[in-house]
């Protein structure tokens, strides 16, 4: 519950937290935290232009999108207080609910039959393959690290005894904040903000969606890094009480989004060919990540 | 009491069989419609009275020949009885309609219709009678009756060539398993299954491996493991849509009951078939998906994703013997209730995939991906229930299909944290290759549904009336309310679960029984998370509904970077989805491209081509196939069509049959005589 409250506060603010970053190290003033937010509400107040190729698929897409992210907040803990769903096995869930989301994006592309749209929906669906197996190892590792199988039972039996594991947590993080980015289709994959629909991923994807609709949709990706910088917070704290885990949990956010957009500031974007490699590296430093859990347990012959 | 509700069942396809000559074609398919439908509720209450009042078991007399032929319906049996009633439920409902195409083939139809009778009674029969040369004799018939529906459409060659495969590979199917009976049969004397036990308890665990491997092999062809699944790809395409269904549906999973019945009867080194089930397992599921998505036919496409989820079921039978050899009842329960299920389940989503599949086909008449298009449109239902079909076979939540791979994963998961450093990392890498798989079978299906239902038709074809009509639509409905009322309460199935899991643990004690008991509430769990989900988006949809009922909503067509005269073609193609996937796995599989680019001042016509061929089938039948043809070929002087010749060869050949002994006697002498020297 307490995850959730603090999911969606922290939602409302992340972009902003980016933008603001990215206008201060280029020198200029810019907006306002809160901007981001202002303008999804303005979009939640406008009509709509909806293609005549496409049918009921476009009109849903966006919900489902929705509903899959807040599925998936539902089930992230806050240390160990359990989210609002927690079961054994929670995180296989999460991922294929978020895949869901996923693929009613994708077809809801393909519908406007847009040769832009399959573009941007061909790189989505081949990034999120290739992202899945880093997080599912990174799990797979703390899993067999605790000995636990749900999201809460991890995070809560996390205690990091020798140097390695604190490496294993640093690695983490680190996997986790790039899953984050290429799920939202940030910088080193994808720039959002380039102005040639040709280089573009996901924001390609919604070309056609416009009013609640891209509302909805520009929402979600706010509530998906959230959701990340959620899981990522939780990697340290662990069984803290939280009048020091909230302060905690802010910190981490706040940080996550600075790197965001200190990474946007200074990376340049990937050629789209090479993003594949890229992708693939996050499976080996999580394959690190599980000989590291092998080593750690005295497991490694 | 259930003998004769088995004798009923027999005796009414004997007796549509006898009858369907003297109809006519109307006649003919009502009654296959209610035999069918007759058999179908006769033993579907005989399988499931047995998972409430226990295993029947009746025998026969038979002959000096077969022995006492046992009849066993236990767990197992029945459900995959049930299974494949369902599908043959829904397939002979949406088959009447879909041959309706075929009206003026009398003949042709007829025969359809007794070998869809007899296919039907030769699988249930399959899973009732537990006596080898009995099972041989059905294994045929079922062989013989799914080759005739397979080549319905005879007159076209490919079908033709495409049945004769499927008939050569069954035959080697059944060669397999003759030679594992007949091993059995000389080492104990009887056909009766449960000497498969007592031979395999009282041998070395070689002797279970190695008969193992026999076994394997014939329901590995069956059920279309790599490198055993070339029929598969060719056969679907071929067949009619609902046979194609139902092959795919449950032909297949006859396949899986073979080896699920196998390992429950064999005693040998549970680990070693457990890993190498699961290595099979893996490599069948990865290349199974891993060509689909560069398939251009539809129905192929489908085809080599019924491949893929033969791998998924695969790894929870490798997941089960590995829980059976390890003693771990977690990952025998995840493993074999995981495969149990996803062989429910696929059944349900790829019969409804290949019916809406036909659906289409009877309205474009064809099932090239790259020609269609826009298809929601013309048939709404259909492509509804495609996208179910779709969503499930990824596995997404909350349909059926999320619930088969959940087990799996739990499995996955739990095991990580028992056993050596050689058993985590083979749970490591099925944790990777069952990841890659589904990312790339979201892939697969969002190219599929994506290309062939959205968009605008990509080529002009003449306008046709609607070809939904209730009776075509309905048993598809039919399978979609399963498929979700599955991923929504899948505990209905637990009880049969359990039952079926605990045949394979003959000493259950209560408490290990409570144990399994309480672990698959676990699993199923999540059914309930499921159902909340759906919920969620119920409840956001319709908070979205009340904001902009009254924002204006106008229609434009879509935005094309400020070019107003776009066109179908335009779009983006199937080919051109999957071109950075095709990039990628070029070195695995081989892609035959042909283009041809713009020449000259005035270019006139370019194109693009490619052609995926599957490098086992190329490697393992066409070039062995080429290289014996190669070595025939110089004996072909022997067939010179003279008449004289060949009756110079009869009389060659019975000389040498007479000769031989005499040949070898005095060949035994010289021999002698040589070593005496």
């Amino acid at each position: 519950m307490i995850s959730l409250l603090l999911i969606l506060v922290m939602s409302l603010f992340f972009s902003g937290i980016i933008i603001r970053t990215k206008s201060i190290l280029s020198g200029r003033k810019g907006p306002g935290i809160l901007q981001p937010m202002l303008d999804i509400l303005r979009l939640w107040k406008k009509g709509s232009v909806v293609s005549t190729t496409t049918s009921f698929i476009f009109q849903i897409a966006p919900t489902a999108y929705l509903a899959s992210v807040i599925m998936a907040v539902l089930m992230i803990p806050h240390g160990d207080k359990p989210g609002f769903i927690s079961f054994d096995g929670d995180f296989i869930m999460f991922a294929y609910v978020l895949a869901f989301g996923k693929f009613l994006m994708i077809i809801s592309a393909l519908d406007t039959g847009s040769s832009f749209e399959g573009m941007g929906a061909s790189r989505e669906a081949l990034f999120s393959m290739l992202v899945e197996p880093a997080f599912f190892i990174l799990l797979g590792s703390f899993a067999l690290f605790t000995g636990q199988n749900s999201f809460r039972d991890i995070f809560s039996s996390l205690h990091y005894g020798s140097q390695i594991s604190y490496l294993l947590g640093g690695l983490a993080s680190f996997v986790l904040v790039m899953i984050a980015m290429i799920e939202n289709s940030r910088m080193p994959l994808d720039d959002p903000k380039t102005h040639l629909e040709l280089t573009m991923v996901h924001e390609v994807m919604i070309l056609d969606n416009s009013g609640f609709d891209l509302g909805l949709i520009n929402y979600t990706t706010n509530l998906k890094f959230a959701m990340y910088g959620a899981l990522i917070s939780n990697f340290f704290i662990g069984l803290l009480p939280l009048e020091f885990s909230i302060p905690m949990f802010l910190a981490i956010q706040i940080g996550f989004a600075i790197t965001v957009g200190i990474i946007e500031s200074f990376m340049a974007r990937f050629r789209m060919g090479h993003n594949p490699q890229f992708v693939f590296i996050l499976t080996s430093v999580s394959l690190l990540i599980f000989f590291g859990v092998l080593l750690v347990l005295g497991k490694f012959v | 009491m259930d003998k004769i509700f088995i004798e009923i069942f027999n005796l009414l396809a004997i007796t549509a069989l006898v009858t369907i000559p003297f109809l006519n074609t109307k006649w003919r398919g009502i009654l296959t419609l209610t035999c069918t439908t007759l058999q179908i509720s006769i033993i579907s209450i005989l399988s499931i009275s047995v998972f409430s009042n226990g295993i029947v078991e009746y025998f026969y007399s038979g002959s000096w020949v077969t022995g006492l032929i046992p009849i066993r319906i236990d767990y197992l049996s029945a459900w995959f009885i049930l299974v494949i009633s369902i599908t043959f439920f829904t397939g002979v409902w949406y088959g009447v309609h879909y041959m309706r195409k075929y009206r003026d083939q009398p003949d042709n139809l007829a025969l359809h219709a007794a070998a869809f009778t007899l296919l039907y009674t030769s699988l249930i029969d399959i899973c009732l009678v537990q006596n080898g040369m009995v099972l041989l004799v059905f294994w045929e018939v079922m062989a013989l009756s799914s080759f005739l529906l397979v080549i319905f459409e005879h007159y076209k060659s490919t079908t033709l060539k495409a049945g004769i495969n499927f008939l050569i590979q069954s035959h080697v199917c059944i060669l397999f398993l003759t030679i594992a009976f007949m091993w059995i049969k000389v080492r104990t004397g009887s056909f009766d299954f449960k000497s498969i036990s007592l031979f395999t308890s009282s041998q070395p665990p070689i002797a279970g491996l190695a008969l193992f491997i026999f076994f394997f092999i014939a329901f590995a062809i069956k059920a279309g493991f790599v490198p055993f699944h070339t029929w598969l790809p060719l056969a679907h395409p071929a067949a009619p849509a609902h046979i194609s269904g139902i092959m795919s549906g449950v032909i297949i999973k006859i396949g899986i009951y073979g080896m699920l019945r196998v390992l429950m009867l064999i005693k040998s080194d549970m680990v070693t078939i457990g890993y190498f089930i699961l290595f099979v397992s893996l490599i069948t599921a990865l290349y199974g998906v891993m060509l689909a998505i560069v398939q251009h036919n539809l129905k192929k496409l489908l085809a080599y994703h019924s491949i893929e989820n033969i791998g998924i079921i695969g790894i929870g039978i490798g997941l089960g013997c590995l829980g059976l050899g390890t003693n771990n009842q977690w990952l025998l329960l995840a493993g074999f209730g995981g495969a149990l299920l996803h062989v429910l389940n696929h059944s349900l989503f790829k019969s409804l995939l290949f019916f809406s599949a036909g659906n289409v086909f009877l309205l474009r008449h064809t099932m090239n991906i790259e020609s269609l298009g826009g298809l929601i449109k013309k048939i709404p239902h259909s492509g509804y229930l495609f996208l179910i079909g779709s969503l499930a076979i990824c596995g997404l939540p909350p349909f059926n299909g999320f619930i088969s791979e959940f087990f799996l994963y739990n499995g996955l998961f739990h095991g990580l944290s028992t056993g050596n450093f050689v058993f985590i990392l083979t749970i490591l890498f099925t944790i990777l290759g069952m990841v890659i798989i589904g990312g790339l079978a979201l892939i697969c299906f969002t190219k599929a549904f994506g290309i062939v239902f959205l968009g605008t038709s990509r080529e002009v074809f003449p306008d046709e009336s609607t070809i939904e009509y209730p009776q075509s639509i309905l048993p598809l409905y039919l399978i979609g309310l399963f498929i979700i009322s599955t991923g929504v309460f899948p505990w209905i199935f637990s009880p049969y679960l359990i039952q079926i899991v605990s045949q394979y643990l003959p000493e259950l004690s209560a408490q290990v029984k409570l144990q399994l008991v309480e672990n698959l509430t676990h699993f199923m769990i999540v059914g309930q998370f499921s159902l909340g989900f759906i919920f969620l988006t119920l409840v956001i949809y319709f908070l979205r509904h009340l904001v902009i009922r009254n924002r204006a909503v106008c229609q434009q067509p879509t935005w094309g970077g400020a070019y107003c005269a776009s066109t179908p073609k335009m779009q983006y193609t199937a080919s051109s989805f999957i071109r950075a996937y095709r990039k990628l796995a070029e070195p695995i599989l081989s892609v035959k491209r042909e283009k041809r680019e713009a020449e000259g001042l005035y270019p006139q016509y370019i194109m693009q081509r490619t052609h995926a061929h599957d490098k086992i089938e190329t490697w393992l039948i066409d070039r062995p196939l080429f290289l014996i043809r190669k070595v025939l070929k110089s004996f072909v002087f022997l067939q010179n069509g003279n008449i004289q010749a060949y009756i110079l060869y009869g009389f060659i050949f019975i000389g040498l049959a007479i000769l031989l002994p005499s040949l070898i006697s005095a060949i035994a002498l010289i021999i002698k005589f040589l070593i005496h020297l």
